[in-house]
């Protein structure tokens, strides 16, 4: 065990420095949440840093774990946030990378190209918040009715069915 | 099956036929649709279309308070519901730093193995009832009845369960649960064993089912595979030995691994992963410490009744709890476990409010049942059915 | 404690050496109670205690009904099981009227009945709005036991229905509400 977690803080030493070689000013923070680090990066430097984070012969984190996207309308200028979950099997290293970008522009690129399995998660997460991935090879609603017509886990729309008639508010306490 | 797969579509066979399976297909075992493209009994083309139990779950979760998200979970997964529990409450108390005394961790992985072995029967039987072996659908489901009747002495339903609490589990162990259970550890491997020898040799099952949806170790780990799945491919990937938690290091037992990926080595594995739940079970009964039950979080694990009604702070923190008021620590955190399907993950980011302000599921079946359009495609349409049911695609996980 | 152990269902008729007469209402009610085609709809958790309740343990078929059908056109009783999303509540409307009369409407767990804890954006609050709905069963998923006594109760009603029921002006205006021809 002590032998891995030193391994696995040598490699994110080495992740740490590749990414700010590679990119400079668009590597934008770092930070350690529990037992992940996240590495806040530019939205035009996604698809080489994943790429290039994939690929590396030490570093290798091959598999995509998740990918999800969060909506917070308070922060000006970057609004939505896309999180990639990188994992290394071998060496059991895990990492998440991370990039924003403001309401007014929701395209990113997409990683279908890397992971044949973004292909549905990137779906879904434009299902639920309209990102845009720019290349994806079908980018449909895959959750929710094609019919919908707004994007339902932005903050801004409510979680009820609005077409219930049987609520009545006092008893809810609002 | 193989044989056929390689007759070559003469000029005449290349008048392509559309056949919609689903959504309500008595085959398939769940709500998919799959429209697929048959050149005769051989698909050329599958275009599947989920979500028709979309019950937006994540959004659900950002409007609840940590411990009411604890039923939720049981509806991802249904087949195995307290892994699902486990693993939300786990998720808290990686959040919140809280160490969850021995005993309670040992009883967490009784339930979550028990919980493993229900799912494995559903999926094994399955499997057994599309190649046409009713009997050992109808004979190996008592099991799952005897699971049940342990999980309703430990927390009252059988399904949907809700076992264990952020902090520890609920309530001790019965009297009468350990003797169930103590029953289950001698009647179950004898009930495995039989079923076992009753397909697993069987020359009309392994024709059906060798070499039937095959996938590549590549190709599984390209499309995100985990578990029993992932495995069968020849990955010996288990988060339960990749990132121990509740004190998964203390057990001994091994990963079974499949070398070809098809619907033979699906079966194959599940079958001797109940047999390593079996030795799990036994080891953490045999070790099961002395000591409390739940760790010391006030804030989280609600009080004894009779605290409640003669303490003032027990009011207070029942009251709190109740209302789901506690206070949270900033932060984000994944936490994962082996899910009856694979890696199972809690994404969770918190701003210190009283709900999560998000929380993203990482379900195994969304992510791998992409890969299966690929796998069906040059293979018989009867053997699409086997493929499905051999994913163990659960439609409440899938749709989230 | 003594049960008193019933004999046979045996309608109200006049009894003779050798005959025994009665309403043929009561004897087809008789013949379609004991004999129920479900279709089962099962889309999620309550598919699974529908299967407990299928298999060797609680065996529904002790009820007359064992064979399941799964082609609409040839079921009496659908069965809904678990959550109908509302991606999902025109199939469902379909299969209700693929299905040929006389047929009957069971409605399983909290979800199918109401939604459940599902009152969200994509889930229908219940499936009576888009189909008539004979009898419920709540729960969450409901035990076998509560499975077994909604087949029960669904059997009363069509023993005690009269075959000209559904040429009737009020079930016409039933379906009418609800848009089905």
């Amino acid at each position: 065990m002590e032998l891995s977690n030193m391994e696995t803080s040598n490699l994110n030493e080495l992740i740490s420095q590749s990414l700010k070689n590679r990119y400079a000013d668009k590597f934008i923070s770092e930070e350690q949440q529990y037992d992940f680090t996240n590495y806040t990066i530019d939205k035009s430097v996604l698809i080489d840093a994943l790429d290039f984070l994939k690929t590396d012969p030490e570093i290798a984190c091959n598999f995509l774990t998740t990918l999800c996207g969060v909506h917070m309308p308070d922060q000006e200028g970057s609004e939505f946030g896309m999180m990639y979950q990188l994992q290394n099997m071998e060496k059991n290293l895990r990492i998440r990378v991370k990039i924003w970008m403001s309401k007014d522009d929701l395209h990113l690129p997409t990683a279908t190209g890397i992971w044949p399995s973004a292909n549905w998660m990137e779906r879904q997460e434009y299902d639920f918040f309209g990102f845009k991935f720019v290349g994806h090879p079908d980018l449909r609603r895959i959750l929710n009715m094609d019919e919908m017509n707004y994007f339902p886990m932005r903050k801004e729309y409510p979680l009820e069915d609005g077409s219930r008639d049987d609520k009545n508010d006092k008893m809810f306490g609002r | 099956m193989s044989d056929i797969k390689n007759i070559e579509a003469t000029e005449v066979q290349k008048e392509y036929n559309i056949l919609n399976l689903g959504p309500t297909h008595p085959a398939t075992h769940g709500i998919f649709q799959n429209v697929l493209k048959m050149d005769g009994e051989i698909i050329m083309h599958a275009e599947p279309t989920i979500g028709y139990i979309h019950r937006a779950f994540e959004k659900l979760a950002e409007h609840r308070p940590y411990n009411q998200i604890a039923p939720i979970t049981d509806r991802l997964n249904y087949c195995s519901s307290p892994i699902n529990n486990m693993g939300w409450h786990m998720t808290v108390e990686k959040l919140i730093g809280c160490e969850v005394p021995k005993r309670a961790d040992y009883m967490r992985v009784i339930i979550m193995e028990l919980a493993r072995i229900s799912d494995h029967i559903i999926c094994t039987t399955i499997i057994g009832q599309d190649t046409g072996a009713t009997t050992g659908f109808l004979y190996f489901f008592q099991m799952r009845e005897k699971v049940y009747e342990i999980y309703e002495e430990v927390c009252g339903a059988r399904l949907t369960t809700n076992i264990g609490r952020v902090g520890g589990m609920e309530r001790d162990f019965s009297k009468r649960a350990i003797e169930l259970l103590k029953k289950f550890l001698i009647e179950f491997p004898e009930y495995l064993k039989e079923f076992q020898s009753l397909i697993e040799r069987n020359r009309i099952f392994m024709d059906r089912t060798i070499n039937c949806g095959p996938i590549s170790a590549e190709r599984a780990l390209a499309y995100g595979f985990t578990g029993p799945n992932l495995r069968a491919a020849g990955v010996d990937y288990d988060v339960r030995v990749a990132n121990p938690y509740s004190r998964y290091q203390d057990f001994n037992f091994s990963i079974p691994i499949g070398t070809n990926g098809d619907t033979y080595d699906r079966f194959m594995v599940r079958i001797q992963e109940m047999w390593e739940s079996i030795s799990i079970i036994n080891q953490a009964f045999d070790g099961l410490p002395e000591g409390p039950i739940h760790a010391d979080v006030p804030n989280f694990y609600l009080p004894e009744k009779q605290e409640v009604y003669s303490k003032m702070e027990a009011l207070i923190y029942h009251f709190k709890i109740v209302m789901g008021e506690t206070a949270i620590p900033k932060g984000e955190v994944y936490h994962s476990v082996e899910g009856g399907n694979g890696e199972l993950g809690y994404y969770l980011i918190s701003d210190g409010g009283r709900t999560p302000y998000r929380l993203h599921f990482r379900r195994p079946c969304f992510i791998y049942y992409q890969a299966y359009p690929e796998m069906i495609t040059n293979g018989l349409l009867s053997d699409a059915i086997l493929t499905m049911s051999s994913m163990n695609v659960i439609a409440g996980e899938l749709d989230a | 404690m003594s049960i008193d152990i019933k004999p046979e269902f045996k309608p109200d008729g006049i009894e003779g050496a050798g005959f025994f007469a009665t309403s043929l209402d009561k004897v087809v009610g008789l013949a379609r109670a004991n004999s129920l085609w479900p279709l089962p709809f099962a889309t999620s958790c309550c598919g699974i205690e529908f299967m407990a309740t299928m298999a060797s343990h609680y065996d529904l078929a002790r009820f007359g009904s064992e064979r399941l059908s799964f082609s609409p056109r040839q079921a009496d009783l659908l069965m809904v099981m678990g959550t109908i999303s509302k991606k999902m509540g025109p199939i469902l409307r379909q299969v209700y009227e693929q299905m040929a009369e006389p047929k009957w409407v069971l409605s399983m767990g909290a979800c199918a009945s109401s939604g459940g804890i599902f009152d969200t954006y994509s889930v229908l609050q219940g499936i009576d709005r888009i189909i008539p709905v004979d009898v419920y069963i709540p729960g969450c998923p409901p035990r076998p036991e509560q499975v077994l006594d909604g087949i029960l109760k669904i059997q009363e009603l069509t023993k005690s229905e009269s075959i000209r029921r559904r040429d009737s002006p009020e079930y016409k205006k039933m379906l009418e509400q609800y848009g089905i021809e």
